[in-house]
């Protein structure tokens, strides 16, 4: 009687806690429905910073306020994933027509040793009106890394003083309030970002 | 010098995690002392243990080995394994239990009826946690829940929800390894009984096998995260996965093993303890005040 009672007790706690699993992977799924990129909202702290503009203007968040921001961190010496996920987001606006003035893509370089502001106008400037290109010094580029929990790191340097920069591929995406919705990267295709930019832009 | 201490400074400090620690070393500290007084002596092994253990949970969640979890799935499993298998199994064969209860500071009065409510609620979910079901299925559970890739996508993109995986891991740990290896109270049944419990560490080894043997094997790239979040060094994604996969197939079961033989020994001692006549508890209580 005494084993029966606690066994069926143990069976009744154990599927309660089955339950409260299930509702929490529930609960995590359905946020996905609407957008193509995964749903950063209220999972990241709202854009924050205080960096230098590549025409040496010292810029902070909320200097982009109104504008949907795109935020991404890389180096303009960078082979292959910098320049194509910015080609990336550079179709995805272009594609937005006349939408596109109400975006931003913030590339923050983690090499700032090599990416002087002339060198970061250049590069920025290859990409569209759009693309702001941004620096810091070590604190300040730190505290944007670690708020968004981002890695990078500078490998050694070749015999010509080349090194290879590891850096995160993740792209950011802010609304107008600051507020991070969405994130993603290139491997998520130019259409994904059409569709979730416009209906960021629609909202 | 300064590298170095930059390394044992914590990635991101947690108030609560440094504040626990604290607490939790001090009451030990204190309520040893009062037992020694008292002429009960706390082993050199045990407390050895209890201090490893915590130092180990402290090391994997405060110094730069943090940073190196958020960016390493391979790290990450193994600052799992201290926080969920080994640093809640030496905190629990130190049976710490004593000296904390001994150390912690009394309370005035009985706090009235919100007090003893908070007590019932807190002893409530504390027999629910430790009911045979429920223990090894929210240990194993906890493992599968924080790996499906989607939830292990926000887990390590998001702090507060890393924090909780995190806190999960370690108080899960502490619960299951202190479920399967309490000692019986001195003339009473051990609950639940040793079989048991060995019987529950066998059957949780499996699916843990499992799971690492599937993350080994999958030739794809299961949690995208690190990529975007960038790893911390260059490293073969798919290698970091079956380094991952491997940590939890071979090193995460093995702590069944050890805590079966453990389980196993205790069970000795208990029965020969209750059949065996006195000789055997003499023994026992010989070791105890000689403090092995």
């Amino acid at each position: 009687m005494m084993t029966g009672r606690r066994f069926s007790m143990s069976v009744r706690a154990a599927i309660a806690a089955l339950a409260l699993l299930s509702v929490l992977v529930a609960g995590c799924g359905y946020r996905q429905q609407t957008w193509q990129l995964a749903n950063a909202h209220g999972l990241l702290p709202a854009l924050q910073f205080t960096l230098t503009q590549s025409d040496g203007r010292t810029v902070r968040a909320q200097d982009f306020r109104g504008k949907t921001t795109v935020l991404f961190f890389g180096y303009t010496h960078c082979p292959d994933e910098c320049p194509t996920t910015l080609a990336t987001l550079a179709r995805a606006i272009k594609s937005l027509g006349p939408d596109a003035d109400r975006v931003r893509v913030l590339f923050v370089t983690v090499d700032p040793a090599r990416d002087t502001s002339e060198a970061m106008m250049k590069y920025t400037r290859l990409f569209g009106p759009e693309f702001v290109g941004l620096r810091g010094d070590p604190q300040q580029l730190q505290l944007l890394t670690r708020r968004y929990r981002v890695s990078y790191g500078l490998g050694p340097p070749d015999a010509s003083g080349d090194y290879e920069v590891t850096h995160s591929n993740a792209i950011f995406v802010f609304d107008g309030a600051g507020d991070a919705v969405l994130v993603g990267s290139e491997a998520n295709g130019v259409q994904a970002f059409i569709h979730d930019l416009k209906q960021l832009l629609a909202a | 010098m300064q590298r170095m201490f930059a390394l044992l400074m914590p990635w991101e400090f947690s108030p609560v995690v440094f504040a626990a620690c604290v607490l939790a070393v001090t009451f030990y500290l204190r309520g040893v002392a009062l037992l020694k007084r008292a002429g009960a002596r706390t082993g050199r092994w045990r407390m050895f243990s209890f201090f490893l253990g915590l130092l180990l949970i402290y090391a994997v969640l405060q110094t730069y080995f943090d940073y190196l979890s958020q960016h390493m799935f391979w790290v990450h499993r193994l600052q799992h394994l201290v926080l969920h298998h080994l640093g809640p199994f030496l905190i629990t064969i130190a049976t710490p239990y004593e000296a904390i209860k001994t150390g912690f500071p009394r309370w005035q009065g009985r706090g009235g009826p919100i007090g003893i409510l908070l007590g019932r609620i807190v002893a409530g979910t504390y027999a629910t946690l430790q009911n045979v079901v429920v223990a090894p299925l929210l240990f194993v559970g906890l493992i599968f829940f924080w790996l499906t890739p989607s939830i292990h996508f926000y887990a390590m993109l998001s702090l507060p929800l890393y924090n909780a995986m995190n806190w999960s891991m370690a108080l899960d740990g502490l619960l299951f390894w202190w479920f399967c290896l309490k000692p019986a109270p001195s003339g009473e049944l051990p609950h639940p009984g040793y079989g048991v419990r060995v019987a529950i560490l066998a059957l949780i080894a499996f699916p843990q096998i499992v799971l690492g043997c599937y993350i080994f094997i999958t030739p794809r790239s299961l949690y995208s995260i690190y990529a975007l979040c960038g790893r911390a060094w260059e490293i073969n994604p798919l290698l970091d996965q079956q380094i991952g996969g491997l940590i939890i197939w071979i090193p995460a079961s093995m702590m069944s093993v050890i805590g079966a033989i453990l389980a196993l020994r205790l069970w000795m001692r208990d029965d020969e303890n209750r059949h065996g006549g006195g000789r055997l508890a003499l023994g026992i209580a010989a070791k105890h005040s000689s403090g092995t």
